[in-house]
């Protein structure tokens, strides 16, 4: 196939599924117009990890950080005067802050830009040295920055939480900003800096011997992923309008990383293709928390059995299926309509 | 004058010296050889010029820079490039990114400019390309291009990471056992190849082998390393008949 005529079927795929929003977004009931935000937000976050853990090798454990740390940020901004000083009543919020309102779009950038900020933070300090420590930072970042916001009460209320944040994330928002993620990291990962990163992922040695500056390029990816992570977890604090310290802990992370290795670390269709089918496992889940009735017998409601079968699961990937769905290959259109034909073009 | 001039430098690993009061000096165009038996300390000299490890005592000089503790990204950008031992290429990107990896360094644009392929990255992109794939053609690459540097063949692999070195445009090549796995026909073939290149790219080759027949015939100039210690430096001549290179290589001759 010509590759314009591939870019015509692209726009046309997007196109089509955005007509199919505006019809889900009128006439689907909102709990399924909730799960289609969901998948949304989980291939955002998904292709934020995918970025360093599948694409540049890095191994960060941050996500949730981030997202809190987005979340937080686009609450504040796009939450009314008015509630703000409502959930504040324990102590009262910084006036700076009371004050502080911007629309959605700039709050979601916004949400990013502070969460890269913090990314490049931690990022600078732990990717000077060799070895794996990122992991170890992050994890720890992770569970530190929920002991702040916790404790910072002026600025997040605490353990309190913050409640009533407008819930703008509606479906042109999700899945916009996940189409944009999606473009924006094939053209990046297309690109000389993606090669760098991926020759970084094969052999760091070999790749400093071939002149990439392994510093540069690795806070370059990490700084990315906190972006994509901090608006991520922006359109999910304004998709559930309530938000608190406690969301944003490792089991949060550890829900993406499972996306990740199961679409296949280094496959961007793989992310998008497993972020969306578990979000739905994880809802139908739902149902082997709540007591059943099989008719001849009546299960008990098991809290927390959700995470047991998702990390069965993970188990049974690691095990069979190592590679992930997609191992590190992308769908394409030719994979569609059978090869031959126009092999030679995906260069 | 000398393009490159490492001055007596010294490598420790804890309480082992694996290369000592080492020094060496290259001039353009010349090709020198660097032999000796197993743990010699013959890839510890490399890693130390190239700037994996950093020496002990002594200075590295390239070009009239002081390049001793550089990163090994930067002493590359200067000109020095290198090839493994045991073969490090990216195995799951393609022949071509392999190539396309190793021109990156020269890359002008920023990230931003080349995700949202600007014209300006776009003629960057189509030049490094274009170069790439001529290079490839020379080395008889080209009908590998779109398979996985990994499933190549084992000599083509030593080819690419050759092709690899030479696309960052370096001014020296450094090659370690280039030869390794190769029977005499293969090694003779390999070192009329090095020839070549050293002629086309214009460059100064210094490159390591185990054994000292296989370096004969191209080597200006021989260096012999025994545990750590340059036992011996002259032409092809002077090291064969060396008293203190024969013992230092009994037993390993036979199997040469
Ligand atoms: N990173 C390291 N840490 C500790 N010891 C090392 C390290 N690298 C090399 N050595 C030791 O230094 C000595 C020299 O090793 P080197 O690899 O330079 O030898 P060589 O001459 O290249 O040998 P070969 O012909 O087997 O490749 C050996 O004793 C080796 O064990
Ligand atoms: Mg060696």
């Amino acid at each position: 196939m010509k590759s314009t005529a591939k870019i015509l079927l692209s726009i046309a795929a997007i196109l089509l599924f955005f007509v199919f929003l505006y019809w889900a977004q009128k006439n689907l009931d909102p709990y399924k117009v909730r799960i289609l935000n969901l998948c949304a937000i989980n291939i955002i976050l998904t292709l934020s990890l995918n970025l360093t853990n599948g694409f540049t090798g890095l191994f960060s454990l941050g996500t949730a950080g981030f997202m809190a740390v987005g979340a937080y940020v686009s609450a504040l901004l796009t939450m009314p005067y008015d509630i703000k000083t409502m959930n504040f009543f324990m102590v009262p919020i910084n006036p700076v802050l009371a004050e502080l309102h911007a629309p959605f779009i700039a709050a979601l950038i916004l949400a990013g830009i502070v969460s890269t900020v913090v990314g490049f933070l931690i990022g600078a300090p732990v990717l000077k040295l060799k070895g794996d420590y990122l992991a170890i930072a992050t994890l720890g970042f992770g569970e530190i920055i929920s002991v702040v916001f916790t404790n910072t009460q002026t600025i997040t209320n605490g353990a309190l939480g913050l409640k009533g944040i407008p819930q703008y994330t509606i479906l042109y928002w999700s899945w916009g900003t996940a189409v944009i993620v999606i473009i924006g990291l094939m053209m990046l990962l297309n690109s000389s800096y993606g090669r760098a990163f991926k020759a970084i992922r094969e052999d760091e040695t070999a790749a400093q011997a071939m002149g990439i500056n392994l510093f540069y390029h690795k806070l370059l990816s990490f700084s990315i992923s906190a972006f994509i992570a901090g608006i991520g977890g922006a359109l999910l604090g304004n998709l559930i309008s309530t938000i608190d310290p406690t969301m944003f802990r490792f089991s949060l992370t550890y829900q993406i990383l499972l996306m990740v290795v199961l679409g296949g670390m280094g496959s961007i269709t793989g992310s998008v293709i497993s972020a969306s089918i578990m979000t739905v496992i994880m809802e139908l889940l739902r149902a082997v928390e709540s007591p059943m009735n099989l008719g001849f017998i009546s299960l008990p409601g098991i809290p927390g059995m959700r995470m047991v079968v998702f990390s069965a699961l993970l188990i049974a990937v690691a095990l069979f299926m190592r590679r992930g769905i997609m191992g590190e290959k992308e769908f394409s259109w030719d994979m569609l309509f059978g090869k031959g034909a126009g092999r030679r073009e995906s260069a | 004058m000398n393009l490159l001039e490492v001055k007596n430098i010294t490598v420790k690993f804890g309480g082992l010296t694996a290369v000592s009061d080492f020094s060496l000096s290259l001039k353009k165009g010349e090709i020198v050889g660097l032999i000796g038996p197993n743990g010699a300390g013959k890839t510890t000299a490399f890693n130390a010029i190239t700037g994996i490890y950093k020496p002990t005592s002594g200075g590295i000089n390239f070009g009239g820079k002081d390049i001793t503790r550089m990163q090994p990204d930067k002493i590359t950008k200067l000109g020095i490039a290198r090839t493994f031992q045991n073969i490090r290429l990216f195995s799951n990107l393609s022949v071509l990114e392999n190539v396309l990896v190793a021109h990156h360094l020269r890359l002008k644009s920023s990230f931003a400019a080349a995700m949202l392929r600007l014209p300006g990255y776009l003629r960057e992109e189509r030049a490094m390309r274009k170069e790439a794939e001529e290079l490839l053609g020379g080395l008889a690459l080209s009908r590998f291009m779109d398979e996985k540097a990994g499933s190549l063949p084992y000599g083509q692999q030593r080819r690419l990471e050759i092709a690899r070195a030479l696309a960052t445009h370096p001014k020296i090549l450094l090659l370690d056992e280039p030869a390794a796995g190769m029977n005499p026909k293969e090694s003779h073939e390999l070192m009329e190849f090095i020839e070549e290149i050293r002629d086309k790219f214009d460059l100064s080759i210094f490159m390591i082998e185990h054994h000292m027949q296989v370096v004969m015939g191209i080597c200006e100039r021989i260096l012999v390393l025994d545990h750590g210690v340059t036992i011996a430096e002259g032409s092809p001549e002077d090291i064969q008949g060396n008293q203190k290179v024969i013992e230092a290589y009994l037993g390993v001759e036979t199997d040469a």
